[in-house]
């Protein structure tokens, strides 16, 4: 009994910051410490979320914003994820693109911003190509030095009883990187919603970032906070996406 | 008490190997009969392991040719498995999935039984990182005899595990090659057990074969036997002071 109470109270611990910040911003609400146009009280906020989902404005900013986020993520993502396989495996491909890549990758994709809006203009395209770039370098690196860093007596290991081949990657080569690899997803999972944002607040007529922006014009602070605590919701649940697939592909290390 | 001769299985012949400025084999020969137990003992660096690696397949000589069953080796020894130091299992693989490596059909079958033989059966569907070193070694084991190789090759696969599970060790290892039958090379810096375990103990010195000291003791072997230890000193002394004594005692004087 005092065990299981014990395994609740851990479970409920991280969750007690948030939430002493939220009743704290609500309690000063109330007692009118905080301006309404600084910051609006929470039930304010919640009450802009749920009238804007009743019109089905909030459900396809999100629905928008999201299918940005995975098709940029999936593009960037299986490119720097194939680039970095290649260029792990074969000296030659190692030698022939790395060095180029390292170069792009040291410019800040956000700096972009202004050649890709005169390339592609504000619509899908020019959101999409910003987020696949900023999450084919984390992807690419780390698998990149995943596969670098597999463990050379275990490839020996593997050829000596007779893998070759796709059989030796994908016994040993792959596995042994797939720590690395994740490491990457989870740090560009971060990249692309920054990405994200700020291609949407900068330049957009849908979406999260949009709405925010839009909000601005109106002085709709419950509308802007609304965005922002939208962004922060996703982010965790990225993260919480991120930390599955580590506990999926990596239970034999628990 | 001679034995029949048996059919030349490995034949070696003046094998050179470079790694950049140093000359670890220099024209070294060696012939190994088949079913044969071979021990190979020397220095570290002085080219026991290169030499087991080369039997493996997993290295390139520079000079000389090797040759199993008669046949010219290229690229990686089929006939052989290897047994390492540090296992080599890999950790993403439960121990009936490391056991399985590189078989096609039946592999359920013939791992759990490779794993009966080695006594881990009821650890199969463990993590590697779940077993002792002992233990992983017997897995790794395992994982060796599964293919029925015609020849094991171990190097130094007992020499990071503790005084009593190594003799156990040495025990599963000499009664699977009598029950088996297959050839085997052993790589180790422990004299002891290079005395133990094989028909015949090699010193590796300068890159060649210094010593060739066929051991006469009858299986299974006693370490308390007097002639077990005087094996052991005069290979001990010829790898400490290569000056002080030849090995001149012929093997009628060592027979039991």
């Amino acid at each position: 009994m005092k065990f299981m109470m014990m395994e609740s109270i851990k479970k409920f611990i991280p969750w007690f910051l948030p939430l002493l910040l939220l009743v704290g911003w609500q309690v000063f609400s109330w007692a009118g410490a905080i301006p309404e146009r600084i910051l609006p009280a929470p039930t304010k906020v919640m009450q802009a979320g749920i009238e804007l989902f009743s019109t089905g404005e909030l459900f396809s900013h999100i629905s928008i914003s999201l299918g940005r986020a995975l098709a940029g993520f999936l593009i960037g993502g299986v490119i720097g994820f194939i680039f970095g396989l290649l260029n792990g495996i074969f000296r030659s491909a190692d030698l022939f693109f790395d060095t180029s890549i390292q170069m792009l990758r040291n410019i800040p994709h956000l700096a972009l911003i202004p050649l890709v809006i005169l390339w592609f203009g504000i619509g899908e395209t020019s959101k999409i190509f910003l987020v696949a770039l900023g999450v084919l370098f984390p992807i690419y690196i780390n698998t990149y030095h995943g596969i670098k860093n597999v463990d050379k007596g275990l490839v020996e290991m593997g050829r000596a009883y007779g893998l070759k081949g796709i059989s030796l990657f994908v016994t040993v080569i792959l596995p042994g990187a797939m720590s690395s690899i994740l490491v990457g997803i989870r740090f560009s999972l971060g990249v692309m919603w920054l990405t994200l944002i700020v291609s949407e607040t900068i330049s957009a007529h849908t979406g999260i970032g949009y709405m925010a922006m839009n909000a601005r014009e109106f002085m709709q602070m419950d509308v802007i906070v609304l965005s922002i605590l939208l962004y922060a919701l996703f982010g965790k649940l990225s993260d919480v996406i991120a930390r599955y697939l580590e506990a999926k592909l990596l239970k034999w290390n628990a | 008490m001679k034995q029949p001769r048996k059919k030349e299985y490995i034949m070696i012949h003046n094998i050179h190997k470079i790694y950049g400025e140093r000359k670890v084999l220099k024209g070294l020969d060696l012939t190994i009969q088949e079913g044969e137990f071979v021990a190979i003992v020397g220095k570290s660096g002085c080219g026991k392991s290169t030499l087991l690696r080369l039997i493996a397949g997993l290295e390139n000589y520079h000079d000389g040719f090797i040759r199993i069953n008669n046949e010219q080796l290229h690229d990686i020894n089929k006939y052989a498995r290897i047994m390492f130091q540090d296992g080599r299992l890999l950790p993403w693989k439960r121990v009936i999935d490391n056991v399985s490596i590189g078989l096609s059909s039946e592999f359920k079958i013939k791992a759990i039984d490779a794993l009966r033989q080695v006594g881990l059966e009821d650890r199969m569907n463990d993590w590697p990182s779940k077993l002792s070193g002992g233990q992983k070694q017997r897995v790794a084991l395992a994982r060796a005899l599964v293919h029925n190789p015609s020849l094991l090759l171990l190097d130094e696969p007992l020499g990071a595990l503790d005084a009593l599970t190594r003799i156990e060790m040495q025990d599963l290892i000499e009664s699977l090659w009598s029950e088996k039958k297959f050839t085997s090379i052993l790589v180790t810096h422990d004299v002891e057990e290079a005395v133990a375990i094989a028909d015949r103990v090699i010193l590796i010195e300068d890159g060649v074969i210094s010593v060739n000291q066929p051991i006469r003791l009858p299986r299974p072997r006693q370490r308390t036997h007097p002639a077990f230890s005087m094996y052991v000193e005069e290979i001990l002394e010829k790898i400490l002071n290569r000056n002080k004594i030849a090995l001149v005692r012929n093997s009628k004087e060592l027979k039991v």
